[in-house]
């Protein structure tokens, strides 16, 4: 569904110049829910205006939906969506306007465009609202009533650029659960951006980690967080014991980190989950009893911490976006 | 293109008639010229010499008419600055939809509603002031107007969409506006007897001075080549690269 090769972007600010996507290559396969995750200012946005031809790269090619992005921009627009962070309806449009508006600028004859347009409105829990001015919905609604637009024309490839960002926790679960009914009951592929760790991990079957304009890791969120630092495991036991069980614990598959405590040990396993049991058994063997155990699993900030040093927080913090810097040259 | 630029007129016009208030607000200036200041002008006409043939009306109402197609086209890139804050204009332009029907949509609705506005005034004037002034001129007249305002609408579009910045927009806007319709003779004609050399030659630099000038020639039925020919040959002119550099601004890509 995307294929990216060498993807780049670079702007002129004030006389600097800002390198805001440094080449990155992308590979999406049908049916795929990925993520590209990101502190602000990453590229993450200025990627996704590349491949939905809202801007055009300047270097690198990339085939969208089937389309050269470079040679076929129009063929591209047909057959993706997009959901602009930040939404795109008119305040003083009526539901309905925009629904009909948006089906007939994908050249579609009235009447289909309404049709269609009943249908999403249903399928989005839109219904009622076919009159009212735009700026009268919730947060949630306008969010919902963005997606509408974006799927009117059925397309097989849509892109989300931050699609939770600003709404309450609430409208928050309820906009996943409609992303993955997406995906299963329509079997769209669909790309989002998000800075939220836990979005990424809950509705992504693969991540990207994009920092400072280059791709620095990519996989599942499972994966990524195994193959960064491991589980954390703490088991407790009696203080006379402690060096003992620290020495049973090291001689663990990939064991790492070994610390120990008053009564307690800490260490990291690639897997907590199968590395618990062997110890048990060990301890055993040697007589020790564990009073307590606790398996912590790695989070994507854990993951994003390994891959760059910096927390995610910290870097959102520490960044100017050039994308903002962008949008004044 | 015609099929998007339909659309997107239909959306702009159904826009502007949710408040229809704002056509009305918009001539509420030219109006205040016609009653506060046109009758001033009679006399002064009457017994001043140097002014273009025709009564007072027929020299204040077609410039009062420029003067509001002029202003109020060059403020249409405000819409557009709307649009582009809150999204819809990328919206759209992930659409299919071609780039120049995009712009052309909204210049078109610019158009309609300064020959509204133009149709009003000129009404106005005849009702209330006498103006006198064949209908074959006024439907001239009429024309200029809507290419005064494609004029300006696009050029607004383009320069709204490059600055992007709702401060600098407007500042530029009457940084450039003041001068254009001083120098183009819009209350007092500036001709070669009433107003000093200088003042003169400048006025005729100015292309907006030669499109009052035809426009005030349709007013009172003169429609030879000599007095519309410059006028519509500028305008022409101007119209086309105006045009050309909105659709221009709109390919562009990160506009």
């Amino acid at each position: 569904m995307i294929e990216a090769r060498g993807l780049a972007r670079t702007f002129t600010a004030r006389g600097r110049r800002v390198d805001a996507v440094k080449g990155v290559d992308i590979d999406v396969a049908e049916g795929e829910l990925v993520g590209f995750l990101g502190p602000n200012g990453a590229g993450k946005t200025t990627t996704l205006r590349m491949l939905t031809t809202l801007l055009r790269p300047t270097a690198g090619q990339a085939r969208v939906a089937g389309c050269d992005l470079l040679a076929d921009p129009v063929g591209v627009r047909r057959r993706i969506g997009y959901v602009a962070q930040g939404g795109g309806v008119t305040d003083e449009m009526k539901v309905r306007e925009e629904i009909e508006l948006q089906g007939r600028l994908y050249g579609m004859a009235k009447p289909d465009a309404l049709r269609r347009g009943a249908e999403l409105v249903e399928q989005l829990d839109l219904i009622g609202l076919d009159d009212r001015l735009t700026k009268t919905l919730s947060g949630g609604q306008r969010r919902r009533l963005d997606i509408a637009l974006s799927l009117i024309h059925d397309p097989k490839l849509i892109f989300f650029d931050e699609p939770t960002t600003g709404l309450d926790p609430q409208s928050r679960a309820n906009l996943w659960d409609h992303i993955r009914r997406l995906r299963a009951e329509q079997g769209v592929t669909l790309f989002l951006t998000t800075h939220y760790l836990d979005e990424a991990d809950s509705l992504c079957d693969r991540i990207l980690v994009i920092d400072n304009g280059e791709i620095v890791a990519e996989g599942s969120p499972d994966s990524l967080k195994a193959r960064v630092s491991g589980d954390g495991v703490t088991i407790g036991v009696p203080r006379e014991f402690v060096d003992a069980a620290a020495a049973v614990a090291a001689t663990l598959d990939g064991a790492h980190e070994v610390l120990t405590g008053e009564s307690e040990i800490r260490f990291r396993v690639p897997r907590g989950d199968t590395a618990l049991p062997e110890l048990l058994r060990r301890l055993d063997a040697e007589g020790i009893a564990m009073t307590s155990m606790q398996v912590n699993r790695p989070t994507l900030d854990d993951v994003f911490l390994t891959l760059t040093g910096r927390s995610l927080r910290d870097a959102e913090q520490s960044q100017a976006p050039p994308e903002e810097a962008a949008h004044v040259a | 293109m015609l099929r998007d630029t339909w659309l997107i007129f239909k959306r702009d016009w159904v826009l502007s008639m949710r408040n229809p208030a704002w056509i009305m607000i918009g001539i509420m200036q030219p109006v205040l010229y016609l009653v506060l200041f046109g009758p001033l002008m009679e006399k002064v006409v009457n017994n001043t010499p140097g002014f273009p043939p025709g009564s007072s009306w027929t020299i204040l109402t077609p410039a009062l008419i420029i003067q509001l197609a002029l202003f109020s086209s060059s403020f249409a890139g405000f819409s557009l600055l709307v649009d582009y804050r809150s999204g819809v204009l990328e919206r759209l332009r992930v659409t299919p939809a071609s780039r120049a029907g995009l712009l052309l949509g909204k210049v078109v609705n610019n158009v309609v509603q300064a020959v509204v506005q133009a149709v009003l005034i000129t009404v106005l004037a005849y009702v209330a002031f006498g103006l006198q002034a064949p209908v074959g001129g006024v439907l001239l007249s009429l024309l200029i107007v809507a290419l005064v305002a494609a004029t300006l609408a696009s050029a607004s579009y383009a320069v709204a969409l490059t600055l992007k910045s709702e401060q600098a927009f407007p500042a530029l806007l009457n940084a450039v506006l003041m001068p254009v319709l001083l120098l183009s003779g819009i209350l007092l004609p500036i001709t070669s007897i009433l107003a000093p050399n200088w003042l003169y030659t400048i006025s005729r630099i100015n292309p907006f001075t030669h499109v009052v000038d035809a426009e005030r020639a349709t007013f009172r039925g003169d429609l030879t080549m000599d007095a519309l020919m410059t006028g519509s040959i500028v305008l022409l002119v101007m119209t086309a690269l105006a045009v050309f550099w909105g659709t221009r601004t709109f390919q562009r890509e990160n506009a």
